[in-house]
């Protein structure tokens, strides 16, 4: 036995392995159930890991705006509001909307990844809140959203974008829209949890967005459309949104824009939250 | 009812069909506490979809299960306090360290931050994936995911362990070191429900076994009952040629009995309970010119199983039970 040496470090190390096992496996008392939102927090850092090893994302919400703002200021200011800065006042508040609310399908997409993955069975046999992991992964994307939207204002006011509501008016318009993204993303988690694939959940996603946002105010006042577009654009939620972040920005917002918004994200919340949790528990 | 340890899954009927495919067609089981319980079947038998019920995932459309006394419908949160599950795909997230997985659900089972952290290092370093705590999941071997996926299931130790098809896909040596884990937990006190396709697996692990087949249980006992219910044990034979297959069925057919034809057309196998006899039957081959790549004496291979209890092989049932699977993407 001891004529051959390498036999005594091996059989240690595997003694060694053996009890660091048996020490991992005792049993370890169990901790008391976490609150709803402290586990709602923890999805919530999840979120932001995912951020800090995938960058891409971030780059995602932020070049497009950047070059959406760049566009619209250089190719179209001119020709639809005459001079390239009178239109920069106009369209950076659309421009705020529309990039905010184009991330929210990749809240979808994230959820129908999560599900193909496997990785949902796991959190749905833990013992939490059962809407934990999707409130979590929504807060996460709040701070997505807010990321963009600083981008965008930051470049816009490197632009010559002049709001007369001040920093306190730019960033209750940054908030609206936030509050905004987090009701209509709960549509898209609710997409997420139905199709079969992340595709999928992004085509069917920026198939409902888009037309939506361009049949708004976002880009061009509605007087210049024909009569039956003016009437849908005019009652489109996005105009409303849009309308409500100009005036907030320009100091001069109306309550009721402000509150029809904030009705519209809870009444968006309130259907496809519980819907949303219900397909989640169910699988 | 008044045997000394209360069983730890008790499952009377249960059905769960997606559209007009029955999946799970009452499934009844008595699994004892502390030990482990293997559930034996083909791939689409029904094994996945029973324990996905059986860990509140699935709610079944007809029958009843108690887990840990815990009725799976009406106390599903209960329930989810005492197990685990280790799922057939890797559960865990590919965009996050090994570190930052166990982080994470130590953290969603109540651990605080420190404790978390801690409980994630001393895992890491029993799992022998310390090394590699601070890579993406996305960049593990299968085998470092599946003992990862195992780590992450034990953050707090369950009292009841679903483990599903823990070593499926994975090498030899990977494979060992589950089932030195599965040993270690069982010896601290874990109850293990182990869905598997390998006889072999369920014989080194297991104490007791539930063969299931097209939704539903068609065999139960211990490993030793099963397999004497099949035959103790089965000559494999490869041959160099496999035109040769026939001249050595007919040879084998004389020396032992009946000769199982295996899906790799050189390779066939016949049940034999005495290895003398079986080495003397691939003497024999090999004297009449039949050219043999190799041969094992072992155990009955779960085809041999299925055939020994259904009539037909597993192959088949995996067919029918295809058709269910299809049906269940949709």
């Amino acid at each position: 036995m001891s004529a051959d040496p390498t036999t005594t470090p091996v059989r240690d190390d595997r003694a060694a392995e053996a009890e660091a096992l048996r020490k991992a496996l005792s049993s370890t008392p169990r901790p008391p159930r976490v609150s709803g939102m402290s586990a709602a927090l923890t999805f919530g850092w999840r979120g932001m890991l995912k951020v800090k090893h995938v960058p891409e994302q971030l780059l995602d919400v932020t070049i497009t705006p950047v070059m959406f703002v760049l566009m619209f200021t250089y190719i179209f200011g001119g020709a639809i509001s005459g001079s390239t800065g009178e239109y920069l006042d106009y369209i950076l508040p659309g421009i705020l909307v529309m990039s905010v609310l184009f991330t929210t399908v990749y809240s979808g997409v994230a959820l129908n990844t999560d599900l193909t993955k496997g990785v949902v069975d796991r959190f749905r046999s833990l013992p939490i809140w059962r809407p934990a992991p999707l409130l979590g992964a929504l807060l996460g994307d709040c701070v997505r959203y807010l990321v963009a939207g600083t981008v965008i204002i930051l470049l816009g006011l490197l632009l010559g974008f002049n709001p007369e509501g001040g920093a306190g008016g730019v960033l209750a318009a940054l908030a609206l829209v936030i509050v905004f993204a987090f009701g209509l993303s709960w549509v898209f988690t609710t997409i997420g949890l139905t199709l079969r694939s992340p595709n999928a959940v992004m085509n069917a996603g920026f198939m409902g967005i888009f037309p939506l946002t361009f049949l708004s105010n976002v880009f061009v006042e509605p007087e210049t459309l024909p009569a039956g577009l003016e009437a849908f654009v005019n009652v489109n939620p996005i105009s409303i949104l849009a309308t409500a972040s100009r005036g907030l920005m320009q100091g001069n917002a109306e309550a009721s824009d402000i509150m029809i918004v904030l009705a519209v994200a809870a009444a968006l919340t309130a259907v496809f939250a519980p819907l949303t949790t219900r397909l989640y528990r169910t699988g | 009812m008044t045997s000394q340890s209360p069983l730890a899954i008790e499952a009377n009927g249960l059905v769960k069909s997606f559209g007009d495919t029955l999946a799970v067609d009452g499934v009844n089981l008595a699994v004892p506490t502390g030990a482990v319980y293997g559930v034996l079947g083909p791939n689409g038998a029904g094994k996945t979809t029973t324990i996905r019920m059986l860990a509140t995932l699935l709610r079944p459309d007809a029958g009843t299960a108690r887990v840990l006394g815990h009725d799976i419908v009406e106390e599903g949160d209960a329930v989810r306090e005492l197990v685990s599950l280790t799922g057939q795909m890797a559960s865990v997230d590919e965009d996050l360290t090994g570190r930052e997985n166990l982080i994470l659900l130590g953290r969603l089972l109540g651990l605080k931050r420190p404790a978390a952290k801690e409980r994630a290092t001393e895992l890491l370093d029993a799992f022998g994936l310390s090394e590699a705590a601070g890579r993406l999941v996305k960049n593990y071997s299968g085998g470092m995911r599946r003992r990862l996926d195992i780590a992450a299931s034990i953050v707090v130790t369950p009292q009841l362990m679903f483990l599903d098809e823990p070593t499926t896909g994975l090498d030899p040596r990977s494979r060992n070191q589950v089932w030195d884990i599965i040993r270690a937990l069982v010896a601290e006190g874990t109850t293990i429900l182990l869905c598997t396709q390998y006889l072999d697996e369920a014989d080194q692990l297991a104490e007791g076994i539930a063969v299931i087949d097209r939704g539903t249980v068609i065999a139960e006992g211990t490993p030793a009952q099963l397999k004497a219910s099949v035959g103790s044990g089965s000559l494999h034979v490869r041959l160099l040629d496999a035109d040769q297959r026939p001249e050595a069925e007919e040879l084998l057919r004389r020396e032992l009995g009946t000769v199982n034809l295996d899906p790799d057309p050189a390779s066939l196998s016949v049940s034999c309970a005495n290895a003398d006899r079986g080495a003397e039957a691939v003497a024999e081959l090999t004297r009449s010119g039949v050219r043999v790549a190799d041969f094992s004496l072992g155990q009955p291979s779960l085809d041999e199983v299925f055939l020994a209890l259904t009539g037909h092989t597993a192959d088949e049932s995996e067919q029918q039970a295809n058709s269910i699977e299809e049906e269940r993407a949709a």
